[in-house]
């Protein structure tokens, strides 16, 4: 049953400022915040806390009017210090300040043994109560699955391919027993099968040694091998009417301590990455932490130009990622912190310079970085260019290893052709498995915001 | 470059909303554009490192791997011009003055054709608000390469504006066209001026001098087809041509290096092939169009071979390759990524017709000699037919895998 899949095309990213595989402490944020943003399909969140209540790690404090079940928890505990709104009123961020010692709301505990004995219901209804829910996005269109819903099955990518991506033997070291049963408890969730899927190109972390109840795939090849939607695509990909879960391996681990444990832990490793950080490691935090103690202090100081470089910082990776304050908060989906230089300048003759300092996966006039393939590279967030119509083809095919063709798709959404989008495979996609495509445009498409365009006019319609 | 970039800072106000030179905004920003690169960061959400390629790039190596041409063109130009005139018949003889004569008649033509497609664009960019298209850089270079040295000027600058406007404005620009603007700058002409571009007076600069006895000015392809009408085999027809100023002047070799009357740029099939390896090798261009193009008219070639009925039919298919300007349309036209076929399967097909359909025109067609033109601008306006059968093909994949 197991499949090994191997996956040609696609490109690695290589940049500087990979993180040492160590953990390293540092300050503990002071705030954290959850952001009703980072949830895709949020339609309708209603705050239940009010400023200056006081919540534990577990307690709700949103919930999608669209969807009640679902409750959305703090990660810590605390007082609610800050509603912030934006524009009509627009729920921005839930911000809590966070105690010295944390307080865990009580949930039920289930013995390892009594978990196979849980029922369907018992099991939705304790995850959606404490937290994890969310954890479970649905394919087609990416967003929080519902929970009366039954996928087809249920994946999960068991490496993150993306550039200088945590590695998920430091991430979640120890957690074996956790993981399983939270693979125990999803098992109640379909009747169809649970995918793990590994990465073949290199070692099995030790959290997923020795995994039941799930079918082990392996995938080899470069970055988008290990995007869960291509895996999907590989192993049973989705039609029209079809519904499968993802969710990441750090939400199974939740899963599994909130039935094991009774609490809702939103404890996590990430790793700070990127060519700007002064010391790229892993370091434990909280979803929804604030970054300014892993940011300020943490940045290089040695720059050979003369004016010191902004540093952009972005929660998640360089493809997918979001850029946020210095002060701002992490993701809730994000496991990395990413730091580079911002790229707010003109480049004389830029365009035609030859360059061996800049990624290319081109190897138009004076683009040399095909000749050190193993390089590391330190990219700004330059745009280097600017936006065209579409003139080059075969380009976004050559990074999209699915039998899908990304150009006409997206010119499909840019026209709001519903047909031709259904028919060219607008299910098996969400915006991480196009953001390559992003990245090589020569006409330097928003592609992701494309792809988002396109689900949101699916899934509204 | 400080002083440079100050500069620009300093006159920007002008052209930006509010200036007194608002509506020239981008014609602006095309010069500033040139000079420096913009200091755009990406968005908030998305991909935040961006690959170092953008458009000018592709561009500029298309028009990189025309120089060779160019350079050959240049002095092939001159070259035949003292051919004709008995001048010298050494190749290497009077280096200087045939250089000299070939940048005097190639230049202007190059000149006008920047000059007046690059007014065409700027007004445009300018009347339509949109960024002047960095397409017209390749298109600026590649219409002269088509032309021959003879052409009045009036003619370049008539043909690219119509090309410019017709053939890619009116779509909405770089991108949008269906048909190659060069090649339509091209059949403009034929169409329009066919005594400029066509027969056997054209192709050879002759100026006031007097040609030499016996001397005729055909291209191979046209001598070609008169052999085949005639009745004398094709290769005799070729050796035999011309021997007033030389022998060998339509010899295989000669043929495939190019020192040959024709258009400046496409006589010489090894300065196409040094062009096809940049854009290969750059990966600017689809080599399955290239591959599949050569390999058309080779087949065809065959093809023609097999069914013979008169001494063109019978000739070598190898000649299909370096006579005209098969290898420059192949290498250079075909493969204009926004007006060839956009499937990968579509490309092998798309370029495979343009061979074929070439050798098709050439042969049986008592109007026109080459053929190119005419198959790349007709399979331009089939590409999208040949996509739309892939795509529908991938649907369908799609569709069964539900069924199933």
């Amino acid at each position: 049953m197991s499949k090994l899949i191997k996956l040609k095309k696609g490109f690695d990213i290589k940049l500087a400022g990979k993180a040492e595989k160590q953990l390293e402490d540092f300050q503990s944020a002071k705030t954290f915040a959850i952001k009703p943003t980072d949830f895709i399909g949020l339609q309708r969140p209603k705050v239940t806390v009010a400023e200056g209540d006081t919540v534990k790690a577990g307690t709700p404090i949103l919930f999608d009017k669209a969807l009640e079940q679902v409750q959305y928890v703090a990660p810590v505990s605390g007082e609610i210090v800050e509603i912030k709104r934006g524009e009509k009123r627009k729920l921005l961020e839930i911000k809590i300040l966070a105690d010295k010692e944390i307080s865990y709301e009580n949930f039920e505990k289930y013995a390892e043994s009594s978990i196979k004995s849980l029922s369907k219901e018992d099991a939705i209804t304790q995850m959606t109560k404490g937290g994890v829910w969310p954890q479970l996005i649905q394919r087609p269109f990416g967003i929080v699955a519902n929970p009366e819903d039954s996928p087809k099955a249920i994946f999960i990518s068991g490496f993150d391919s993306h550039p200088l991506a945590p590695d998920y033997a430091v991430t979640l070291k120890g957690e074996e027993k956790y993981f399983q049963a939270g693979i125990d408890v999803l098992k109640k969730l379909t009747e169809g099968t649970i995918h793990l899927n590994l990465n073949a190109d290199a070692e099995v972390p030790g959290v997923f040694a020795n995994v039941q109840n799930a079918q082990i795939n392996r995938f080899s090849g470069p970055h988008p091998a290990g995007n869960v939607g291509i895996q999907i695509h590989h192993i049973d990909p989705i039609n029209k009417g079809e519904v499968a879960w993802t969710i990441n391996p750090y939400g199974v681990v939740q899963i599994g301590k909130l039935f094991l444990e009774g609490l809702y832990d939103a404890s996590k490793v990430i790793s700070i990455t990127g060519s700007r950080a002064k010391k790229a490691v892993y370091t434990k935090t909280f979803i929804g932490a604030c970054v300014d103690t892993l940011v300020n202090g943490n940045l290089k100081e040695d720059e050979k130009s003369d004016v010191a470089p902004e540093t952009r910082v972005i929660s998640g990776n360089v493809l997918t990622g979001e850029k946020i304050n210095h002060d701002g908060y992490l993701g809730y989906y994000h496991n990395q912190l990413t730091l580079i230089p911002e790229g707010e300048y003109h480049e004389f003759l830029g365009w035609m310079k030859p360059t061996t300092d800049k990624l290319s996966f081109h190897r138009a006039l004076g683009l040399l970085s095909f000749l050190k393939p193993n390089k590391e590279y330190v990219l700004d967030s330059n745009v280097r260019g600017e936006e065209r119509a579409f003139v080059q083809t075969g380009v976004f095919e050559s990074v999209t290893p699915m039998d899908i063709l990304p150009v006409y798709l997206l010119k499909a959404i840019m026209a709001e052709d519903f047909d031709e989008m259904e028919e060219l495979g607008i299910y098996e996609i969400v915006e991480e498995d196009l953001a390559l495509c992003e990245f090589v445009d020569v006409s330097k498409h928003p592609v992701q915001e494309i792809v988002r365009k396109g689900i949101d006019l699916i899934q509204y319609s | 470059m400080k002083f440079l970039r100050d500069l620009l800072d300093k006159q920007k106000p002008l052209f930006q909303k509010g200036g007194k030179l608002e509506n020239l905004y981008y014609a602006f920003e095309a010069g500033e554009t040139f000079l420096f690169t913009p200091k755009h960061t990406n968005a908030i959400k998305g991909a935040q490192v961006k690959d170092a390629i953008d458009l000018k790039r592709m561009m500029i190596t298309v028009v990189i791997a025309m120089i060779p041409c160019l350079l050959f063109g240049i002095y092939n130009t001159g070259h035949q011009h003292f051919l004709a005139t008995g001048q010298t018949a050494g190749l290497w003889e009077d280096f200087g003055p045939k250089a000299l004569l070939g940048l005097q008649l190639v230049l202007p033509i190059v000149i006008v054709a920047y000059a007046a497609g690059g007014a065409v664009e700027a007004a445009f960019a300018v009347i339509r608000k949109h960024p002047i298209n960095e397409g017209f850089l390749v298109t600026g270079m590649l219409i002269p390469l088509v032309v021959p040295a003879t052409l009045p000027l009036w003619q370049v600058a008539l043909a690219t504006v119509f090309a410019v406007i017709i053939a890619k404005e009116v779509f909405g620009g770089t991108g949008m066209n269906i048909l190659n603007v060069a090649m339509t700058a091209r059949a403009f002409l034929y169409f329009a001026y066919p005594a400029q571009i066509s027969g056997d007076q054209v192709w050879t600069y002759l100026g006031d001098k007097a040609p030499v006895d016996g001397f005729s000015g055909a291209t191979a392809l046209a001598v070609a087809y008169n052999a085949g009408v005639e009745g004398e085999t094709v290769n005799s027809a070729l050796a035999t041509h011309n021997s007033a100023i030389g022998a060998g002047l339509f010899d295989f070799a000669n043929l495939f290096i190019g020192w040959i009357p024709g258009s400046i740029g496409e006589t010489s099939t090894l300065m196409a092939l040094i062009g096809a390896v940049i854009l290969v090798a750059t990966g600017v261009a689809s080599w399955k169009i290239i591959v599949s193009g050569f390999a058309g008219a080779y087949l065809m070639g065959l093809i023609m071979n097999i069914f013979a009925v008169n001494e063109y039919m019978a000739m070598g298919p190898e000649y299909h390759i370096v006579m005209g300007g098969l290898a420059f349309g192949v290498v250079f036209m075909a493969t204009d990524p926004v007006s060839a076929a956009q499937t990968e399967i579509g490309k092998w097909i798309y370029g495979l017709l343009i061979g074929v359909l070439t050798v098709i025109i050439r042969v049986t067609n008592p109007a026109y000699p080459e053929g190119i033109m005419l198959a790349v601008l007709f399979m331009n306006v089939f590409a999208p037919l040949i996509d739309y059968y892939v795509v529908k093909a991938n649907k369908k994949r799609r569709l069964q895998r539900a069924t199933v």
